[in-house]
C-alpha cells in the first residue's frame, strides 16, 4: 500500500457527506455536524497525504482497475498535497462562518438546505482537480465544481445574483467546452489523454502541432484563472454572491484554474516555447487588474480587482520555469488561497456590521469594532506585500526568479511587480481610511446603523471565529515560511524534473523525454530516464 | 487516421451555428448555441476514435485493428451528461429571469456602469482645501493666517491627502 491508495477518500469523503446532508435536509443540526466532521476528516486525511509524500515520495493509485495508460489515475505529489491542504482549511474555516451566518438569521428555509450538500460537492470537485492524473478526469473535476458554483452564486435566485450568474454560467461553459475541443485534439494528435503518458508522448509530436495543442489549454485554464484578458467576467459576477460563497470561489476556484496550468507548463509542455507571451500575460494582468480595483468604491469589487491582479503573481513566477520561480509561484498560490478568503469573509463581517460594503456608506468603524478593523488590517497588509508577512516573502522570492533570469522582459516584469504591490496598498489603505478611519459623517451617504451604535447587535461569535482563525492560519504561513518555502522548493524542482510524477504513474522503468528542443521535430532525448 | 468528412462537415456547420448564437443578447439563444457548441464538441471526440468498426471485447480472436476505439464514446457519454445537466440550469435561470425581469436579455451590471461614469475628479481625495475634519481645527487657517502652515500646505498637492487628517482625527480615539 503507498500513500495514493487513500487520496481517492479525499474525493469521497465530500460526496459522501453531501448525500447525507441532502438526506438531513429536515434537521439543520445534524447537517451541520455531519458537514462539518467530514470536512475536518478530508483535512486531517490530506494532512496525512502531505506527511506521506514528504517522507516517500511522488506516489499514484489507479482506479477501476484499467492500468495507467488505459485507465484513470490519480497522483499525489508535494504540489498537490500541499494545494489539498491548504484549500481544506480554507473550505472548512469558510463552511463555519456560513453556519455561523446562516444560524444568526435564522434562515432554515429552503435555499440554504441545499447550501451544505453543494459545497461539499464543490469540495469534492476542487480535491479532484488536484489529485487526478488524467486529462479528462481534470475535466470531469472542473465541471463538478463549476457545476456547485453555478448553484451557490445564484443562491436564492435574487436579480442581481441570477444577473451575475448568467454571465458567470456562459463563460464557464464556454471555457469548458474550449477545454474539452482541447482534450479531443490532444487524444487525436496522442491517442492518450492520461498525464504522465502525454508527457512522453507530447514530446513526439510536430511542433506546431504541439504548440496549437499548448495554446488551446492555456486559454481553457486562462478563463478559469481569470487571466488578463480573459478575467473580464471575475469583477462582473463574485461580488454578489453571498459573502461566504465570494469568499470560497475567491480562495479556490481561480487556483484550480493556476494549478492546471502549472500543470501544464511543468509536465504537458515543459521547456520556454511560450515564456515570453505568458510574462506578457503576467504583467498586463498585475498592472490592469490593480488599476481597476483603484476605480471601485465597492469593497467586494476592490478585492475582485485585486484577485485578478494577483493572479498575475503566479503568472510571473510559472512563466520564469526556473526553480526559484515556480517555488515563489507555489508559495504564492498557499499565500494568496488563504489572505484573499480571509479578506473576502472580512468584508462580509464589515457589512453585517456597517450595513454595507460601499465606501460610500462607511466610516469609522476601527472606532466601533476595534477587533473587525485587526481582522481586517492583518491580511490587508498581508496581501499588499509589507514586511514581515507572507506576502512580501512571497514577491520578494518572485522578484528574485526575475532578477536571475535577467532579461528585459523579466526586468520589466519585476518592476510590474513592485509596482503593483505599491498600488494595492494604495487600494487597500483607501478601504482602510474610508470604511476604518474615518468619522461616520464624514462618509458621502453614511449608513444610519454607523451612528446609531445602540441599534446594532454583535457580530455573531462564530463568524468572526472563523474568521480569525483563517487569518491567524494567514499569520502562520508567515511564521512557519521556512519549511514551506523548502516544501515548494522540492515541489517546482520535482514538477521539472518529471522523473518521479511520471515513473511513479508508468512504473519505474518508464524513460522521461527530455525537454523538446524549440525547433526538433521528434523531441531529443537531452536527458533520459536515467537522471 | 482516417476520418469521417460527413462528420467533419457537420461538426463545422454546428460550431459555425454555435459561435453565432452565444453571440446574441437574448438568452434562449445563447443557450441554443452552447448545446450546439457541445454537441459539435461531441462530433469531435467521436472523429478522434476514426471509423467505425467491430464492437471492442465482442468476439474473440478479431485482429485488434478492426475493433473501434471504445475511449471517445466513454468520453462523449460523460460530456453528454455533463452538457445536459448545464443546459437544464440555464433553463432554470433563463426561466427565473423572464420571471424576475420579464425579459429575456442579458442585463448590464449597474455598479459596472456607475464606475464608468464616476469622474476622475473625486471630492475628497482632490479637494483644493480639506474642509475641516480633524477634532483639532485648523486654528492658523481659521484665524487668517495664509495656508503655509506645513500640514496644511502638504494637502493641496497630494491625491491621497485625507489620510493625514484622518489620522490626526483617529488618533486620540
Amino acid at each position: 500500500m503507498n500513500a495514493a491508495s487513500l487520496a481517492p477518500l479525499a474525493v469521497v469523503l465530500p460526496i459522501l457527506g453531501a448525500a447525507l446532508t441532502f438526506a438531513l435536509n429536515r434537521n439543520p443540526v445534524a447537517q451541520r455536524t455531519v458537514s462539518i466532521g467530514l470536512l475536518a476528516l478530508t483535512l486531517l486525511l490530506e494532512c496525512w497525504l502531505l506527511a506521506a509524500v514528504w517522507t516517500t515520495g511522488t506516489s499514484s493509485v489507479t482506479l477501476g482497475g484499467w492500468l495507467p495508460p488505459f485507465g484513470v489515475v490519480m497522483v499525489v505529489d508535494q504540489f498537490s498535497s500541499l494545494m489539498l491542504v491548504v484549500s481544506s482549511v480554507v473550505s472548512l474555516a469558510v463552511l463555519v462562518y456560513a453556519t455561523g451566518q446562516g444560524m444568526a438569521d435564522g434562515d432554515q428555509e429552503a435555499p440554504v438546505s441545499i447550501f451544505h450538500p453543494t459545497y461539499l460537492i464543490l469540495v469534492a470537485g476542487v480535491s479532484n482537480a488536484f489529485l487526478t492524473g488524467d486529462l479528462f478526469n481534470l475535466y470531469v473535476g472542473f465541471e463538478i465544481l463549476l457545476t456547485a458554483s453555478y448553484v451557490l452564486m445564484t443562491l436564492g435566485g435574487t436579480g442581481p445574483r441570477i444577473r451575475a450568474g448568467v454571465t458567470y454560467v456562459v463563460v464557464s461553459v464556454v471555457s469548458s467546452v474550449l477545454f474539452l475541443i482541447a482534450i479531443a485534439m490532444i487524444y487525436g494528435a496522442t491517442g492518450t489523454i492520461t498525464m504522465a503518458d502525454l508527457a512522453v508522448k507530447l514530446a513526439e509530436l510536430d511542433p506546431a502541432t504541439r504548440n496549437l495543442l499548448h495554446v488551446m489549454l492555456l486559454v481553457a485554464f486562462g478563463i478559469k484563472a481569470a487571466v488578463f484578458p480573459l478575467s473580464f467576467w471575475l469583477p462582473d459576477s463574485y461580488p454578489t454572491a453571498p459573502a461566504p460563497v465570494t469568499a470560497v470561489f475567491a480562495g479556490l476556484l481561480t487556483k484550480v484554474g493556476v494549478y492546471a496550468m502549472v500543470r501544464t507548463e511543468t509536465l504537458l509542455f515543459p521547456g520556454d516555447t511560450l515564456n515570453t507571451p505568458l510574462m506578457v500575460v503576467a504583467l498586463l494582468t498585475m498592472v490592469v487588474g490593480i488599476l481597476g480595483a483603484l476605480a471601485q468604491s465597492d469593497i467586494k469589487r476592490l478585492l475582485s480587482f485585486t484577485l485578478v491582479s494577483h493572479i498575475g503573481y503566479m503568472v510571473f513566477g510559472l512563466a520564469m520555469s526556473s526553480v526559484t520561480g515556480l517555488a515563489a509561484a507555489v508559495f504564492y498560490v498557499a499565500h494568496h488561497i488563504t489572505v484573499q478568503t480571509s479578506l473576502f469573509l472580512v468584508t462580509g463581517l464589515i457589512e453585517r456590521r456597517g450595513g454595507s460594503s460601499s465606501m460610500d456608506r462607511l466610516g469609522g468603524l476601527a472606532k466601533l469594532s476595534p477587533l473587525l478593523a485587526l481582522l481586517f488590517f492583518v491580511p490587508a497588509m498581508n496581501l499588499a506585500g509589507i514586511p514581515p508577512f507572507s506576502g512580501f516573502l512571497g514577491k520578494v522570492g518572485l522578484l528574485q526568479a526575475g532578477m536571475e533570469l535577467g532579461t528585459p522582459l523579466a526586468i520589466t516584469l519585476v518592476a510590474g511587480g513592485v509596482l503593483t504591490s505599491l498600488l494595492t496598498l494604495l487600494a487597500i489603505a483607501r478601504v482602510w481610511n474610508r470604511a476604518f478611519w474615518r468619522k461616520p459623517d464624514d462618509a458621502e451617504y453614511p449608513d444610519p446603523v454607523l451612528k446609531d451604535t445602540a441599534a446594532v447587535g454583535l457580530l455573531p461569535r462564530t463568524m468572526v471565529g472563523s474568521t480569525a482563525a483563517l487569518v491567524v492560519f494567514g499569520v502562520a504561513l508567515t511564521v512557519f515560511a521556512g519549511p514551506l518555502f523548502q516544501l515548494a522548493g522540492n515541489s517546482a524542482e520535482q514538477m521539472l524534473d518529471r522523473t518521479a510524477y511520471i515513473q511513479s504513474v508508468l512504473g519505474a522503468d518508464a524513460t522521461v523525454p527530455g525537454i523538446a528542443a524549440p525547433g526538433g521535430g521528434t523531441g531529443p532525448s537531452l536527458q533520459g530516464g536515467a537522471k | 487516421m482516417s476520418v469521417n468528412l460527413t462528420l467533419l462537415l457537420v461538426m463545422g456547420v454546428l460550431y459555425a451555428c454555435g459561435i453565432y448564437l452565444i453571440l446574441e443578447r437574448s438568452l434562449t439563444r445563447v443557450l441554443l448555441g452552447l448545446v450546439l457548441l457541445a454537441n459539435a464538441t461531441n462530433l469531435l471526440i467521436l472523429a478522434t476514435g476514426g471509423y467505425a468498426g467491430l464492437a471492442p471485447f465482442f468476439s474473440k480472436g478479431t485482429d485488434a485493428g478492426d475493433y473501434n476505439d471504445p475511449l471517445p464514446q466513454a468520453l462523449i457519454l460523460t460530456s453528454i451528461v455533463i452538457s445536459f445537466a448545464v443546459t437544464a440550469f440555464m433553463l432554470g435561470i433563463i426561466y427565473r429571469t423572464w420571471a424576475l425581469a420579464r425579459q429575456d436579455d442579458i442585463q448590464d451590471d449597474a455598479e459596472d456602469r456607475r464606475v464608468a461614469k464616476t469622474p476622475s475628479f473625486d471630492a475628497e481625495d482632490d479637494a483644493e482645501v480639506p474642509q475641516e475634519t480633524s477634532e483639532f481645527p485648523l486654528a492658523a487657517v481659521a484665524a487668517g493666517h495664509t495656508p503655509d502652515h506645513p500640514a496644511a500646505a502638504d494637502h493641496p498637492g497630494l491625491p491621497g491627502s485625507t489620510p493625514l487628517n484622518d489620522d490626526e482625527g483617529g488618533g486620540p480615539r
